[in-house]
Parts: C-alpha cells; sequence; structure tokens
C-alpha cells in the first residue's frame, strides 16, 4: 500500500525544519499576492530556502499560485511562474486558468495542482485539468467520503484531501471588515484590520462562531470548526489518496508541528499496522482534541455529513 | 467616450455618429409566462433554468417541452434563449447529464451557461450545436483567463460581477470572444462559486443551487484578546452585515456599449413578470437611446423613477469603477419597498367600450389613481371607476389575486401592459 503524502503548510523557513522533524513530507507555500490564506509569507528568497532545506530531506515544495486573478496580477504570472520553476519547487498550486496559460508559456510541463476549492466537485473536472497540465487535484472540503472515494477511483491524476484544520467558506474581494468599522465610525480598527487575525463572526442562531479576516485577496470567513480525521483515515489509505494535507492558517507554529506529528503517527500506523492504528486511533483523536482552543470544536467536516440543495 | 475611429462599434450615417454594434439585452426569465413578458418588453434574449444542473432550485424551473414553446414564442420575436446549466456537478450529477442536455439541444435553445468542465465537454460532445457559454460562477476576472477560456472554443463568457469597466477593456482588446456581464440585480457578495456559507450553516449546497442567502444575514463581531472573547458589535450597534446594494449600472450603459460589450444582464430569475417588465422596459429605452444618437444622448430622470418602482432594495454600481466602499452595503436595514405595487395584467382591451379586462395581482379599489404602462405604451395615469367581475356584479374592490374584472380606461390598452399603484 503506497503512504499518503503528509502535507503542511509552514509558517516560516524556519518552520520547516521544525516540520520535518515532526514527519511532514510536503510544504504548500507562497505569498499573499498570488496565494490565498496561507498560514506564512514566503518572498521569493525564502521560497528558495524552503526549497533547498526540504530537497536536502528529501521533501516537497509546492508553491500557492491559487488566487483569483485580476489583469493586474495576470500579467505578472509569467514573471512568477519562471520564478518558481527556477527556484526548484516542485509543483505549482492554481485555480485560475491564467496560471494554465502562464506555466504554457513560461514553463512548459512544470507541474501543476489544480486546487479551486469549493469547486473542485468530481472526477471528470479533475480529469479535464489533468488533460491540461495538472498532476494532481485538490478536492473540495465539502464532498462525501464516499464522493472522495469514487473520485479517486475513477481519477488519472493524484487526489489531495484536507484530513485537518479550518476550511474557507466564503471569500469576498470587498473590504468587509473595514467597511463595518468605516460604518460604525471606527478609524482606529480601520487602520488595524489588515493583518488582524483575531477576530470571529458570532452567529447567535447557531452558536457558531468563524474567524474573518482581511488580506489582500479580500475578506476570507472560516469554518467554525477545525476538521479532523485523524481516526477516519483508514478507508482513505486504502482507495489510495496521494496527499493528506494539515491546513494551519490562523494557528500557531507549535499548535501545527504537534498535529504533524499526530498524523506522521496515524499515517505510519495505518499504513504499516493497520490493528495497532485501530486501537490507537481514539487516544490520537483525544490527543488532537486536547490541541484545540476552547472556540474551536473539532468535527468531521463533510466526510459524513448531508448536504441537500 | 471614444471618438470618430474605425472601431467596429460606431459608424457616420449622414453625418451623424451611431452605434452599429447593439449589446443584446438579456433578461431572466423564471417561468413561461415570464419569458414571454421578457420579450414582450424588448429583450433580445433570456435566459431560463431547466429542471436540472441549474443554480435556482425553486425558480419555477422549465420542462423541455415549455422550453420549445419558450424558443419558439422568443423566435417570433426574433429573441434567443438560453439555459443556465450553471451547477458545479458532483460525480452523483453525472448520471443522466447526457440525456438532459440532449433535451435541452433537441428544445432549440441558442446556448448553455455552465461553469463545470464536465458539462461544458459533455455539452460538446452530446449537444454539438449549442452553444456554450461560461458562467459568471467561475469568477472570470482577467484577460488570460478569457484567452484560455476561448482557447477551449467557448462562444461567450460571463464576468465576474468583480470585474471593473477598465478591466473589461483589456480582455476585449485582448481576445476575441463575446463578452456578457450583468448590469442590474442582486448579486453575490462573495467571488461567485466561492461561498459555501450554506453548505456549513443549513446543510444545503450553495453551487448546486442550495444558497441561502446566509450572506443576508445579521452577525455580532468578536476579538479573541488572550483566550478572552470581547464584543466589538456592542448592544445597540448595527449587527455586522455583508449584505451588497443591488447593482445598477444604468448610468453606465453608455460607457458599457462603448467598450463594445456583447451582452447586458438583468439578474433575477425569481422575480415577478412586474420586475422583470419594468426593468427590461427601462434598459431598453436606455440601449435604444444611446445608440440612436450617442452624441446627444443624456440620462433622463424618469428611467431612474421607473427603476424604483420596482427596486427592493438600494442600487449602486459595484465594481464597475472599482472596489465598492461602505456606503454600497446595507447596515441596519435588508432592503426597502418599492415604490408601487403591480396590481394588474392586462389580458384584453375592448376598443368599443373603452372596457379593460384585468387579472388581479394586489388590491385596489374604485377611486384609487394607478398607473398603465406596457412595451408600446406611453404610460398614464388613470382614476378607477366602477370595477365589475366576470360576471357584469359590481366590486367595492378587486381582493382576489388572479381575479378578472373589467373597468374603463382613458386610452386604449393592450394585452400584457400592467398597472401599478403608488404607495
Ligand atoms: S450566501 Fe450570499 S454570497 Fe453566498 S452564495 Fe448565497 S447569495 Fe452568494
Amino acid at each position: 500500500m503506497n503512504k499518503p503524502e503528509l502535507l503542511v503548510t509552514p509558517g516560516s523557513v524556519n518552520e520547516i525544519k521544525k516540520q520535518i522533524e515532526a514527519g511532514a513530507d510536503a510544504f504548500l507555500i507562497g505569498e499573499q499576492r498570488y496565494g490565498l490564506r496561507l498560514a506564512g509569507e514566503f518572498n521569493r528568497q525564502q521560497v528558495k530556502e524552503a526549497v533547498a532545506l526540504a530537497h536536502e530531506h528529501g521533501k516537497k515544495i509546492y508553491v500557492a499560485v491559487n488566487a483569483i486573478f485580476h489583469n493586474e496580477i495576470a500579467n505578472e504570472l509569467d514573471d512568477y511562474v519562471a520564478f518558481v520553476k527556477g527556484a526548484g519547487a516542485d509543483a505549482i498550486v492554481f485555480g485560475d486558468p491564467a496560471v494554465v496559460m502562464a506555466v504554457r508559456e513560461t514553463a512548459p510541463g512544470f507541474p501543476l495542482h489544480w486546487s479551486p476549492e469549493t469547486i473542485a466537485t468530481n472526477y471528470y473536472t479533475a480529469n479535464y485539468w489533468g488533460k491540461r497540465g495538472a498532476v494532481r487535484a485538490v478536492l473540495a472540503r465539502e464532498l462525501s467520503m464516499d464522493a472522495v472515494i469514487e473520485t479517486k477511483e475513477q481519477a488519472d491524476v493524484q487526489i489531495e484531501v484536507q484530513v485537518h484544520g479550518m476550511t474557507c467558506m466564503f471569500q469576498s474581494k470587498r473590504p468587509l471588515l473595514g467597511h463595518y468599522f468605516e460604518y460604525m465610525g471606527k478609524s482606529m480598527e480601520i487602520q488595524k484590520r489588515q493583518g488582524t487575525q483575531n477576530m470571529l463572526l458570532h452567529d447567535a442562531e447557531r452558536s457558531n462562531k468563524y474567524p474573518i479576516y482581511e488580506d489582500a485577496n479580500g475578506t476570507h470567513i472560516m469554518s467554525p470548526n477545525d476538521m479532523c480525521i485523524i481516526d477516519e483515515l483508514q478507508d482513505l489509505v486504502e482507495a489510495g489518496i496521494d496527499s493528506f494535507k494539515i491546513d494551519g492558517v490562523l494557528q500557531t507554529e507549535e499548535y501545527r508541528i504537534e498535529t504533524t506529528k499526530l498524523y506522521r503517527k496515524a499515517i505510519d500506523l495505518c499504513v504499516d499496522q493497520p490493528d495497532q492504528y485501530e486501537e490507537e486511533k481514539e487516544g490520537m483523536l483525544e490527543a488532537a482534541e486536547a490541541l484545540q482552543q476552547e472556540h474551536r470544536p473539532l468535527d468531521s467536516g463533510f466526510f459524513f455529513k448531508e448536504t441537500v440543495y | 467616450m471614444n471618438g470618430l475611429k474605425n472601431d467596429g462599434i460606431s459608424e457616420i450615417i449622414d453625418g451623424k455618429r451611431v452605434i452599429v454594434k447593439k449589446p443584446e439585452l438579456l433578461a431572466p426569465a423564471g417561468t413561461l409566462e415570464k419569458l414571454k413578458i421578457a420579450v414582450r418588453y424588448g429583450a433580445d434574449a433570456v435566459y431560463i433554468g431547466g429542471q436540472e444542473y441549474g443554480l435556482r432550485s425553486n425558480a419555477g424551473n422549465f420542462t423541455f417541452e415549455e422550453m420549445k414553446e419558450g424558443v419558439a414564442f422568443a423566435k417570433e420575436y426574433g429573441a434567443k434563449v438560453y439555459v443556465t446549466t450553471n451547477i458545479f456537478a458532483h460525480n452523483e450529477n453525472i448520471d443522466g447529464l447526457e440525456d438532459y442536455l440532449r433535451g435541452v439541444g433537441e428544445a432549440g435553445v441558442t446556448g448553455i451557461i455552465v461553469a463545470d468542465p464536465l458539462i461544458i465537454e459533455t455539452c460538446r460532445r452530446v449537444a454539438p450545436n449549442v452553444e456554450v457559454h461560461l458562467s459568471t460562477q467561475q469568477s472570470l476576472s482577467n484577460w488570460r483567463a478569457v484567452k484560455y477560456w476561448k482557447d477551449e472554443g467557448l462562444d461567450r463568457v460571463v464576468l465576474a460581477r468583480e470585474t471593473t469597466g477598465e478591466e473589461m477593456r483589456l480582455m476585449k482588446e485582448k481576445v476575441d470572444i463575446e463578452i456578457e456581464t450583468f448590469i442590474h440585480g442582486a448579486m453575490c457578495i462573495a467571488y461567485s462559486g466561492r461561498c459555501v456559507l450554506s453548505n456549513h450553516m443549513t446543510a444545503r449546497d450553495s453551487n448546486r443551487g442550495g444558497c441561502c442567502q446566509s450572506c443576508r444575514w445579521d452577525y455580532n463581531l468578536v476579538e479573541m484578546e488572550d483566550g478572552a472573547e470581547v464584543a466589538i458589535t456592542q448592544e445597540g450597534d448595527s449587527p455586522f452585515a455583508m449584505s451588497p446594494k443591488d447593482l445598477r449600472l444604468l448610468q453606465s450603459i453608455p460607457g458599457l456599449i462603448e467598450l463594445g460589450i456583447d451582452s447586458l444582464k438583468i439578474e433575477g430569475r425569481m422575480k415577478s413578470i412586474h420586475y422583470v417588465a419594468t426593468v427590461v422596459g427601462v434598459y431598453r429605452k436606455v440601449i435604444d437611446a444611446y445608440c440612436a444618437d450617442p452624441e446627444n444622448f443624456t440620462i433622463q430622470d424618469e428611467w431612474l423613477e421607473e427603476l424604483e418602482k420596482c427596486a427592493n432594495r438600494p442600487a449602486a454600481p459595484a465594481f464597475f469603477a472599482g472596489t465598492p466602499g461602505a456606503d454600497e452595503q446595507l447596515f441596519g436595514v435588508h432592503g426597502k419597498k418599492a415604490s408601487h405595487d403591480f396590481t394588474g395584467l392586462v389580458v384584453d382591451y375592448d376598443k368599443a367600450t373603452q372596457m379593460v379586462t384585468l387579472q388581479q395581482r394586489n388590491f385596489f379599489r374604485p377611486g384609487d389613481t394607478v398607473e398603465f404602462f406596457g412595451p408600446n405604451l406611453d404610460t398614464f395615469n388613470q382614476i378607477i371607476g366602477t370595477v365589475v367581475d366576470e360576471d357584469g356584479n359590481e366590486l367595492d374592490a378587486a381582493r382576489h389575486p388572479l381575479q378578472i374584472v373589467r373597468f374603463k380606461v382613458e386610452r386604449p390598452v393592450s394585452k400584457d401592459d400592467m398597472m401599478r399603484k403608488g404607495l
């Protein structure tokens, strides 16, 4: 049985070192200008350092170029793509077809991961992007376990699935926090809102709290719970899912590293000693729960939840 | 406005500049009745939903039979019909897609509006005569992505609502493909396709038509400080809201025409026939007036007033001139009442007796001052006299929805004209 890759989102080059020790296999990095909802900012120099460090240990670096682009940045994509290729990164993660165009022109054949988040919902479309240069599809978080497994069975590309962390529910181009503060006449708050990562929307009716923050890509609203399926990896491993992602956006470095350690153990057990995994999975879930802040409950995302329409 | 260069958009005819590239006015049609009204009031094309694969699960979607009837009706007026087929499909939706698209093709529609490459490719295979238009659900916002879809062979792209006029200009310059953009109606505050609030809050999949408009709800803003929650929204404050004003680009129609935009789209398959008639009627006038004589064109106050008669939210130009400010969102209010009530639809008119036969749509009574309008009618006011029912019995008021009533009107009206009452 192939062992799925454990992909994490480090906040800095320094964290990559610790993440390698903790057991991560691959890293998703990038900068706000081109990438969405990243755990840290990596300028070009830092991307190069990250690649050198990761490759020294046989690990991989994927660079996020997955924003929704407007003309201005679309014009810069050749330059950035050329840089990523030159830096020796292992793949570019994209959502906007403008990136496919830039790669065709500037770095033909460079591996792409198709990751448009909410809209990666079926195997046919995953294979469609496969024919256009994607070697991997990162599936929407809103799919059920059965749908994920069926997609893997039918896919000609690698399949990546998020197994832990928060997920994005909403992205607006408008600065919604800034607009609210402006409406309220809180000019001090308007200034400091960008870069602030400790705001929550309270939905009283559902007793939910949704993290909300602003950056260069607009306003992002995140799920009220952190997804965690550390105790449900068996079926995904058996199905041959290629990569498990822990999304560490809006978390501390310490949290991310501890989570990586837990999943390292879980994946290894699940593949090498499935019986032992069965025995220990409850305990690993409890250990994951112990890492959570009080206002961030764990749940299993949409893996076992029915959605209608 | 650009001048006299040969831009394919205008020509000098008899010493006067006129627009030769008139954009299509594209209207929503949630039902066959709305389709007919939209076409009668001047839409060049309508978009409808079929019974599957579209994003408005409850917009009264068309059966294949109704599609055929709609296509035939539209054809009489030289209008086109497009079918929105713009869900992001899950694996379970793949079964049945081919049959569905064949049905759409056989119904004779001009095109489908699609977001998911699965549906694009399948349509090509099983209904190759149907045009494929990329839906706004793809949030297409840069010229290189436009180029991508052009190279993929699409006939038209609908832009993201976040696209500015300047961005449209570059897209048009760089890529030769039809561009469609929204000019009027309600909008997502999120990038289309990138909002799953409803999935989380109500277990309904927004990208398959289940959106519950959670973005229009009220929230409180809280800040975490050292593990403790501090309320930012205080007692008495307006709640945190992210509800956008509706889009209204009436004043920018000249700019859109000069940019060479191919199709101007009105949102609202769920809206009433009164809304469709009013909005389509106004934009028809604006487009025609500008194209006939761009140099002497001015925005008429009465057009803006007319739109207010059916508007249930304040309106703004959104992204056309750049990212909208705080004043383009609704705080503390959720909307407003339209200035007029839709009170009746003209079914018939008898020249000899000057009697109108009307289908009641909202309460009215003798003595009320009402307004009649229609696609070929100069709007006029009327004080209602004696009202009788179908059997000739005099009524003190028209109380029942869809009730047929008759009364005398001062000027001739015709079928499908409408009656409204100021509030
Ligand atoms: S909740 Fe609002 S922003 Fe989200 S899909 Fe629905 S209308 Fe659009």
